[in-house]
């Protein structure tokens, strides 16, 4: 459901792209790799789940070097594969690894192994080691995120939104689900909370450090992306229904307000052609409603009651609370609040500075009508989250149940 | 009957050729043959846990056959994205594609 929302979105921003739009083939690649991350999120066997994987990958790469008269889009569609296939393969390998030790590749039954003692926690955990750099590589997490600032920069801007948004949610849905049934019993689990603790605070921290000093949009927000890779780990690591339920909520708020933000960096960068945060100068003159919507997904971003962005934190940090890891959500508040500086200072841009010595409102931002209808369904969808969460948090809790 | 571990030697040795080739070699063509190396090494120890495992189930073959055709889409979309870049820029040295950093 999710996914396909996503991808729908998606595709009412990509409709007035030159060169995206106006090519077939975008959707085809675009609904490949939608199918591809439904199955990822329904997949209980290796098999299933390695070629679901693919299905997803193969076609983003093709998507982020689509524009081939472009030299960063070719550049990051090429670096995003060679990442891709590189952590896919290591991933692969843990695959091999546990199909042998386990001798069956459906999840339960390998959990049924592993809870039988037949593998030693040594080998588990290394196994679980491989796997981690795929799925890593998948949600970007520190320090499998050097694809991601580069790839979000050069691809075209509707399938940076996709990448940062659906294709993360599925390396999530993977993820908890792997961890939570085939790798939960035999006491593996305080091994393996504790080194997803420490990713979990290195990517936090790292991408939001790293994020303060950008001067492009896209890469600001991609290594937002990979901070918020961070807080939803955090609901992966707290190991309760409780987390598996704050994830999937997170991940239905973040999927609303980054599609939106880089929705309004899709408009932008059409007229002006620019992704500078210093262009956005006098943008709240120039067009009020895409700076309107741009206040929206920045404040749900940086984690501002009332929007979507707030609650989910919250839950997340509810679920660290209640597992014991009170420092880990400490770390996710400060982590916040670094957050809040560098969403603000692009605000500051779009709301205080005028654009030199010119008057704004003869450089107006047309909004066409599908960039329209997608900004203002995402925009009351993140408040939406925000004021009415109980609907999706229940919702929410029913997917968490269907992925065990 | 040759023992398993042979067979798991050989594919972790040929896993770890092809990961420092991925990690150590400049050019993008070789890289995306050290990828190849490692997604072998993978088919390889696929093949032999089925054959020393339990033969009724062929969940291993099945897997391996699986790995290779998308090994097989995953280089055609990588040498289509090679040629790509080749064409703008003359160059398939991955440390020249430097466009973007940090």
């Amino acid at each position: 459901m999710l996914f396909i929302f996503a991808a729908a979105m998606t595709t009412l921003f990509m409709m007035d792209v030159e060169k995206l739009g106006r090519r077939g083939e975008s959707y085809l690649l675009l609904l490949a790799s939608t199918l591809g991350m439904n199955l990822m999120a329904s997949a209980s066997d290796l098999v299933m789940l390695y070629l679901a994987i693919e299905t997803t990958s193969i076609p983003l790469y093709v998507l982020s070097g689509f524009m081939v008269d472009d030299e960063k889009s070719t550049e990051s569609g090429f670096k995003y594969l060679l990442f891709g296939a590189m952590t896919s393969a290591v991933m692969l390998y843990g695959f091999s690894l546990l199909f042998g030790f386990t001798g069956t590749t459906n999840l339960y039954e390998i959990a049924a192994a592993i809870a039988g003692a037949q593998v030693s926690t040594v080998t588990a955990l290394g196994v679980i080691t491989l796997i981690l750099v795929g799925l890593g590589f998948k949600v970007s997490l520190v320090p499998f995120h050097f694809w991601a600032p580069d790839t979000y920069e050069g691809a075209p801007t509707p399938v940076a939104g996709f990448l940062s948004t659906a294709s993360k949610a599925a390396g999530f849905a993977v993820l908890v689900r792997l961890f939570f049934i085939a790798f939960a019993k035999n006491g593996l689990s305080p091994d393996w909370t504790t080194g997803l603790a420490v990713l979990a605070t290195l990517t936090m921290t790292l991408g939001n450090l790293v994020a303060m000093t950008q001067t492009n949009i896209k890469r600001l927000l991609a290594y937002s992306s990979i901070a918020h890779a961070g807080y939803a780990m955090i609901g992966v690591v707290a190991f309760s229904d409780l987390g598996a339920t704050s994830v999937i909520f997170y991940l239905i708020a973040y999927i609303l307000t980054n599609l939106a933000a880089f929705g309004i960096v899709a408009v932008f960068s059409r007229v002006s052609g620019s992704d500078r945060i210093a262009d956005y100068a006098g943008l709240s003159r120039r067009s009020p409603w895409l700076a309107m919507a741009m206040l929206v997904a920045f404040l749900s971003l940086a984690g501002m009651p009332p929007f979507g962005g707030f609650v989910a934190k919250v839950f997340v940090f509810a679920a660290a609370v209640k597992a014991d890891m009170i420092w880990l959500a400490f770390v996710g508040v400060i982590n916040s609040i670094l957050g809040v500086y560098y969403y603000l200072t692009v605000l500051k841009v779009v709301y205080l500075y005028r654009m030199e010595g010119e008057a704004e409102e003869s450089h107006p931002i047309p909004l066409t009508r599908p960039y329209g209808i997608a900004l203002v369904v995402l925009s009351l969808g993140v408040l939406l989250i925000g004021t009415l969460f109980a609907p999706w948090f229940g919702a929410s809790g029913a997917a968490a149940l269907n992925l065990f | 009957m040759i023992p398993l571990s042979w067979y798991l030697i050989l594919a972790a040795a040929l896993f770890s050729v092809g990961l420092f080739g991925v990690l150590a070699r400049k050019n993008a063509i070789a890289i995306l043959l050290g990828i190849e190396l490692m997604l072998n090494a993978v088919n390889i120890n696929l093949v032999a846990f089925w054959r020393y495992g339990s033969l009724a189930s062929i969940a291993g073959q099945v897997f391996a056959i699986i790995v290779f055709a998308v090994a097989a889409a995953e280089v055609a979309v990588g040498l289509g994205l090679v040629i790509s870049i080749y064409r703008r820029r003359n160059t398939v040295v991955a440390d020249e594609l430097d466009l973007m950093k940090w």
